[in-house]
């Protein structure tokens, strides 16, 4: 067994009052692909630049790869990949450069370099953009150059924040794609997102983050099993009758339901059976104008979690 | 559980030694070539800088030295006003090369480009960086430094047999500028703030013995002429075109020599303040 790719214990990052990070425990097994999950601000690119070993820690315990980050920098940044929240790819030079200066920094010999760059532009699928200038390339291409130079040095770890933000659906598919094959590679993963389903489609294990502090762990279905029911009905009943009819629905209190979250213009119901829940409304004499019967998702269990005002 | 590879991992290269390498910037080269990947590609870049000397050469030295009488160098010998001003053009491309490379290069790189954020996300580290952006504006001054030399031989403009060391000392003028240049940059919020380039490149170009010597001022503004670096890259690189070489000049190099050292040393850490927060 190799050792786990990151443990932190206490980990803290502090920049002067402002506690990004507030003493987070975390283990990542090798193989594992591994989510943080948070609103803008909760600390996950704090988190992610001291396991990058590009941010000094503040307090706490951290290893990474086994190896200490304070001390052995240099060695960790050789096996890992980092693919930033914004690409930051160089923009004067073409694909085939971009990835070639960048296994020259890892200090590869260019036989190397060159047998893995052709790899890699099939891997990111842009062999026909090889020659061209990088500015010239879409987000979603962009996105995946940006993956595939993080992979010249084939990484133990590979680091992404926020992969897929400002992609269009059809490269967000494609870039899951690829990391799905990472994945079944052996290659140890850590993300941040913000989007739920990514990390249901992606991640083994996620942690939620919120004020710099993890408020929940385990795998995307353990959460959803542990925090909301695993289906939900939305009711909508007008404006102007809303606030009275999800108070009359709460009261009824139908066995199958486990709570309600009243909202202004909805009420989300956590149901054992959302069906049977809609049914027994219509009984009650509750018909809703529209409603909506679904599979609870993670995006139920953060906003539990982490509630619904908006994060600035 | 770990990733098959396919081809036998090279972990970060052991430590070469080479001077580089125990500076802690084995890979500033790769910096380097990096530079040199780009300018390739965008070759026009380079020509202004090229032509700013000769321009100069011509309207200052040719045209404005034909009303000029000549002028008497420290041991008395007198030289025509081209032959004196021509050496000072040397040195001040060099700088020039070197400072606009050092500063808006930089900066682009440093604010928009987050080039920098890229490399030191790998084994890079911060003196890499430094040492590879310094070395590749030191070069690009040294490449002009060249260029110049090549019209001044042809113009017969040298004299005695030193005259390529003057190569040397444009070198030295390129790494003096390029690492204080560097260093300032990293302290620049906003394009706006390369006026103050500008505001010290300037006067230095005018007052430091470029276009007329020192002594036709008063001995207080001599001394305060001597402050400027450029005054003692001019000495230097005059020293050697026209083949008049004193011990005096050690000093003019140990100068630039401090200044590189400065220079390079508070970019490294300001590079690390900045990105490795």
């Amino acid at each position: 067994m190799a050792p786990p790719a990151v443990v932190a214990r206490g980990l803290t990052k502090r920049f002067g009052d402002l506690t990004a990070v507030d003493g987070i425990d975390v283990t990542v097994a090798a193989g594992e692909t591994f989510a943080f999950l948070g609103a803008n601000g909760a600390g996950k690119t704090s988190a992610m630049r001291m396991i990058a070993t590009v941010s000094p820690v503040t307090d706490g315990e951290l290893s990474v790869l086994g190896l200490d980050p304070h001390h052995d920098g240099q060695v960790i940044r050789s096996r890992l990949g980092v693919v930033p929240q914004e690409d930051n790819l160089d923009l004067e030079l073409t694909v085939r450069e971009n990835l070639l200066v960048y296994g020259l920094y890892h200090g590869l010999p260019r036989t190397v370099i060159a047998h893995r760059i052709d790899d890699l532009l099939a891997f990111a699928q842009l062999e026909d953009k090889a020659d061209a200038e990088v500015d010239a390339l879409s987000g979603g291409m962009k996105r995946r150059l940006t993956i595939a130079r993080a992979l010249i040095n084939e990484p133990d770890l590979v680091i992404l924040d926020e992969p897929t933000t400002g992609l269009d659906p059809q490269a967000r598919h494609v870039l899951w794609d690829r990391l799905h094959e990472l994945r079944s590679r052996g290659v140890t993963l850590l993300l941040t997102t913000h989007y739920m389903d990514e990390a249901e489609q992606l991640a083994d294990r996620l942690v939620v983050m919120d004020h710099g502090r993890i408020i929940a762990e385990g795998s995307p279905t353990d959460l959803i099993v542990e925090h909301v029911t695993r289906e939900v009905l939305e009711v909508r009943f007008g404006t102007a009758r809303q606030a009275e009819s999800s108070d009359r629905l709460v009261a009824l209190d139908l066995p199958e339901v486990e709570s309600v979250e009243q909202l202004a213009e909805r009420a989300i119901v956590y149901t054992r059976d959302a069906e049977a829940t809609l049914d027994a409304l219509g009984d009650h004499g509750l018909v809703p104008r529209g409603h909506l019967t679904r599979r609870a998702t993670l995006e139920d269990v953060f906003l539990r979690l982490t509630g619904r005002q908006l994060v600035d | 559980m770990s990733a098959p590879t396919t081809t036998p991992r090279s972990v970060a290269s052991p430590l070469r030694t080479t001077p580089l390498a125990l500076l802690g910037a084995g890979r500033a080269h790769t910096l380097m070539y990096r530079n040199f990947l780009s300018a390739r590609t965008h070759p026009m870049v380079f020509f202004g800088g090229f032509f700013e000397p000769v321009l100069y050469l011509f309207s200052l030295g040719v045209g404005l030295g034909a009303l000029a009488p000549d002028i008497a160098l420290g041991d008395g010998t007198t030289v025509s006003y081209v032959q004196f001003v021509a050496p000072a053009m040397l040195a001040s491309s060099a700088m020039n090369g070197a400072v606009t490379e050092a500063t808006f290069n930089i900066f682009f790189k440093l604010k928009f480009g987050k080039l920098y954020d890229a490399m030191l996300a790998t084994p890079m580290t911060p003196m890499d960086v430094a040492v590879g952006e310094i070395g590749w504006s030191q070069a690009r001054g040294a490449a002009y430094s060249a260029g110049f030399l090549v019209i001044m031989l042809a113009m017969g403009l040298t004299s005695g047999w030193t005259w390529p060391l003057a190569l040397l000392a444009t070198a030295l003028i390129g790494l003096a500028f390029g690492a204080v240049g560097m260093a300032a940059t990293t302290f620049m919020t906003s394009w706006k703030d390369f006026d103050l380039v500008q505001l010290v490149i300037l006067p230095m170009f005018l007052f430091s013995g470029t276009l007329y010597p020192l002594s036709v001022y008063p001995g207080w503004l001599q001394v305060v002429a001597r402050l400027s670096p450029l005054y003692h890259g001019t000495v230097l690189v005059r020293g050697l075109v026209l083949g008049q070489v004193t011990w005096s000049m050690l000093g003019n190099v140990a100068v630039l020599v401090v200044m590189a050292a400065v220079g390079l040393v508070v970019a490294r850490r300001r590079l690390s303040t900045l990105l490795l927060t």
